[in-house]
C-alpha cells in the first residue's frame, strides 16, 4: 500500500524520540562548554617542550638536534642553537635551543616530531584553547610558551610518561655504570657514552 | 526564455550549437516538446551546499532537464603530490590523513603499503589485525555517513544523518582513544602501527561493532520501504556495466552495476584471504543499487570485524627491521593498492634511494568515480544530479588532492 513505507520511517524516528525521554543512551549530545566529555588518554592537540626539574631553560631536554625540524612535514618548527651547553639526563654535555619556535597555526597535529625525537624532548599537549585575535604573535609559540614541566606530562599521558621516565633512568644507570668502568680501566673521569639513541642525525655530534 | 537569450548566457558560439569553448563535441540545440527550447547554463556550486564540499558543476539545462554537465574541480588543490615529493616517506603520512578526510586510516593503510612494498617490510601479524579492524571500521562510518548525506541531499533533512553521525561518534572515540585524533589518525606506519591497542580498547570495540547492526536495521527501517526515497533513487542516474568498467571505475559504484570486483577478493592485501564475506552485488547500476551496496557492504564489514576480533593474536606491532629515522628504501618502484570505502585507492612511488619519493602519484578513487558523472547525470532532473552526485560518495580532499 502507498505510504506504508513513510509510516514505518515515522514510527521510527517517533521511537527516537520519545525513546530519549526514557532512555539515556539515547541523549548522546552534551552541553559543550558547561559540560565537557573527559578526555582521551592519547588524545592529542600540539607540541610541547618538557623540562626536567624546576627550571625550564636549563632542565629542558632538547639538545637543539634539529631533527624535528627537518622531518616536520609542514614545517613548522623553527630552532637556533645556542653556543652554550647544557647537561643531558645522563650527564652528557649537549647544545640547547636558543630559539625554538612552533608556529601552530601551520602545525596539523601529527605528532611526527614526537616519534622523530631521541631525546623524549618534544611531546604532544592537549590543550587545545588557543584561540587569540593575534594569528601571527598569538599563535606562534616560543620557547617559554613551550617549556612545560614533566609532571604535566604525567598529568595528561601518564602512561607514556612513565615509560618514558623508566627509559630515561635505564640510560641514567647505564651511563653512570659506563663511566664507572671506564674510570677504573683508565684512571681518570670519562664522559658519558654515546648510548644508541645519540648515534643518529646531528644528534651524534653534540660531543664534537 | 528565447533561443538567443540562451546564447548570450553561452557566451556567444554559432547558431543552434553550444560555444566550443565547452571543450567536447557542440551539443545541438533542440526544442523540447513542452520546454520553450532554451537553454540555461548554470554553475552549481563550488559554494552550493548539496555538492559536498567545493566542487563545481558547469550544468547546460534544457527546461529541467540536464543536457549537458561538465565537472570542475581544482578548488581544494593542495599540491599533495609535489608537497609528497618534498618530505620524506614519513612525512607524508599525515597528509594521506588529509586526502579521504573521513577515512583517513584506510588512506593511511594505502600509502603504508606501497612504501612496504618499495621497502621490503612486513607488518607483523597483529598489526595486520589492526589494520584490518580499523580499516572496516573506516569503512562503516564512512558508508553510514554517506547514507545519511545522500537522503539528505534527497530531502530527508537532518534526521538519518544525524542517526548515522550518532554511530559514527562511537566509532571516532574507537579511534580517537587509540590514535589520538578523531579524523586525521596518522596510525598506521611503514611495517606496522604506531602503537599498540591500549587497554579495554578491544572490548570497547566489541560493543560498538555489536551494536551496529542494530543501528542498520534502524537506519533501513527508517527509509528503506519509503515511497518517495524509491521515486527519487529507481531508475535514476543508471551508469551502464560497460561504461563503469571501461571508466575504471571502482569501490560500490562499479559493484552496483554489477560488476564482481572488490579488491579484498581480487587481489587480497594484508590478510583479507582469511576472512569469510561476501561481496554484494547490484543489478541496475542506478542510485538505489549504490545506496543499497553500501548499506549491505556494511554488514559484511561487521562479519569481517567480528572474525578479526575474535581472532586477534598477541605479538610485536612493528617489523623490527622498520626505523623511523633516516628511512631510504632502496631505488625502484611500487604501486600499493587496496579497497578504500570509496573505491581503489592506490599509491605509486618511485624511490631514488633517497630520504624523499622520486615520484609520488595517488589514485584517488572518487576523483576517477566522476568521470562518469555526465554520463548518469543526462537526461535527469537537476534535483537528480544532486543525488547522483551524492550517490558516488566524494570527499573534495581527495578529488583535488
Amino acid at each position: 500500500m502507498l505510504g506504508t513505507g513513510i509510516l514505518k520511517g515515522m514510527v521510527e524516528t517517533g521511537r527516537n524520540f520519545l525513546g530519549s525521554y526514557v532512555s539515556e543512551d539515547r541523549l548522546v549530545t552534551v552541553q559543550y562548554p558547561e559540560q565537557r566529555i573527559p578526555r582521551q588518554e592519547a588524545a592529542r592537540s600540539f607540541p610541547f617542550l618538557v623540562f626536567d626539574g624546576s627550571d625550564p631553560v636549563w632542565g629542558l631536554r632538547c639538545v637543539a638536534c634539529q631533527i624535528c625540524e627537518k622531518e616536520c612535514p609542514p614545517k613548522c618548527i623553527y630552532i637556533i642553537k645556542d653556543s652554550l651547553r647544557k647537561a643531558d639526563h645522563i650527564g652528557k654535555m649537549q647544545f640547547q635551543p636558543r630559539v625554538f619556535d612552533i608556529d601552530i597555526s601551520v602545525c596539523m597535529s601529527c605528532q611526527i616530531c614526537v616519534e622523530v625525537c631521541p631525546f623524549d624532548a618534544i611531546k604532544m599537549d592537549v590543550e587545545v584553547d588557543f584561540s587569540t585575535g593575534d594569528r601571527f604573535g598569538g599563535l606562534l609559540m616560543n620557547k617559554q610558551r613551550l617549556a612545560k614541566p614533566n609532571s604535566y606530562f604525567h598529568k595528561i599521558h601518564p602512561s607514556d610518561a612513565s615509560e618514558v621516565d623508566g627509559r630515561l633512568a635505564a640510560d641514567r644507570l647505564k651511563a653512570q655504570a659506563k663511566a664507572k668502568a671506564d674510570a677504573e680501566a683508565k684512571g681518570k673521569p670519562a664522559a658519558g657514552p654515546a648510548g644508541k639513541s645519540f648515534a643518529v642525525g646531528k644528534a651524534g655530534t653534540g660531543s664534537a | 526564455m528565447t533561443p538567443d537569450h540562451a546564447h548570450q548566457k553561452a557566451g556567444g558560439g554559432g547558431e543552434g550549437t553550444l560555444p566550443q569553448a565547452w571543450g567536447g563535441p557542440s551539443y545541438e540545440l533542440r526544442s523540447s516538446p513542452e520546454g520553450d527550447g532554451g537553454l540555461l547554463e548554470i554553475s552549481m556550486g563550488p559554494q552550493h551546499p548539496s555538492t559536498h564540499g567545493v566542487f563545481r558543476m558547469d550544468v547546460v539545462l534544457d527546461g529541467e532537464r540536464v543536457v549537458k554537465l561538465k565537472p570542475v574541480f581544482g578548488y581544494l588543490h593542495r599540491n599533495h603530490e609535489k608537497i609528497g615529493e618534498g618530505t620524506t616517506y614519513l612525512g607524508s603520512m599525515p597528509y594521506t590523513d588529509r586526502l579521504d578526510y573521513f577515512c583517513s586510516l584506510t588512506n593511511n593503510w594505502a600509502y603504508a603499503l606501497a612504501v612496504e612494498k618499495l621497502a621490503g617490510l612486513e607488518a607483523p601479524e597483529r598489526a595486520q589485525y589492526i589494520r584490518v579492524i580499523t580499516a572496516e571500521l573506516t569503512r562503516l562510518q564512512n558508508h553510514a555517513c554517506l547514507g545519511g548525506f545522500l537522503l539528505q541531499d534527497m530531502g530527508a533533512s537532518g534526521t538519518p544523518l544525524m542517526y548515522a553521525f550518532r554511530e559514527r561518534e562511537k566509532i571516532l572515540d574507537l579511534f580517537e582513544s587509540l590514535t589520538g585524533a578523531r579524523m586525521m589518525c596518522n596510525y598506521m606506519r611503514f611495517g606496522g602501527c604506531r602503537c599498540d591497542l591500549p587497554p579495554g580498547w578491544l572490548e570497547q570495540a566489541r560493543t560498538v561493532v555489536a551494536e551496529f547492526p542494530k543501528f542498520l536495521d534502524e537506519f533501513e527501517s527508517l527509509l528503506n520501504g519509503n515511497e518517495i526515497l524509491m521515486s527519487r533513487t529507481q531508475g535514476v542516474g543508471v551508469l551502464p556495466r560497460d561504461l563503469a568498467i571501461n571508466a575504471s571505475i571502482t569501490g560500490p559504484v562499479l559493484r552496483a552495476s554489477g560488476v564482481n570486483y572488490d579488491i579484498r577478493k581480487a587481489e587480497p592485501y594484508g590478510i583479507y584471504d582469511r576472512f569469510q564475506f561476501r561481496v554484494p552485488l547490484g543489478d541496475h547500476g542506478d542510485v538505489y543499487d549504490r545506496y543499497m551496496m553500501r548499506v549491505l557492504e556494511m554488514r559484511e564489514s561487521i562479519k569481517i570485524l567480528e572474525q578479526a576480533m575474535a581472532a586477534i593474536p598477541g605479538g610485536p606491532i612493528m617489523d623490527p627491521k622498520a626505523k623511523i629515522r633516516g628511512f631510504r628504501p632502496k631505488a625502484g618502484e611500487a604501486y600499493g593498492r587496496i579497497e578504500g570505502p570509496k573505491g581503489e585507492l592506490g599509491f605509486y612511488l618511485i624511490s631514488d634511494g633517497s630520504p624523499n619519493p622520486c615520484r609520488y602519484r595517488v589514485r584517488p578513487p572518487s576523483f576517477i568515480n566522476l568521470t562518469v558523472l555526465e554520463d548518469m547525470c543526462l537526461g535527469h532532473h537537476v534535483a537528480d544530479v544532486v543525488v547522483i552526485l551524492g550517490s558516488v560518495d566524494i570527499v573534495l580532499g581527495e578529488v583535488d588532492r
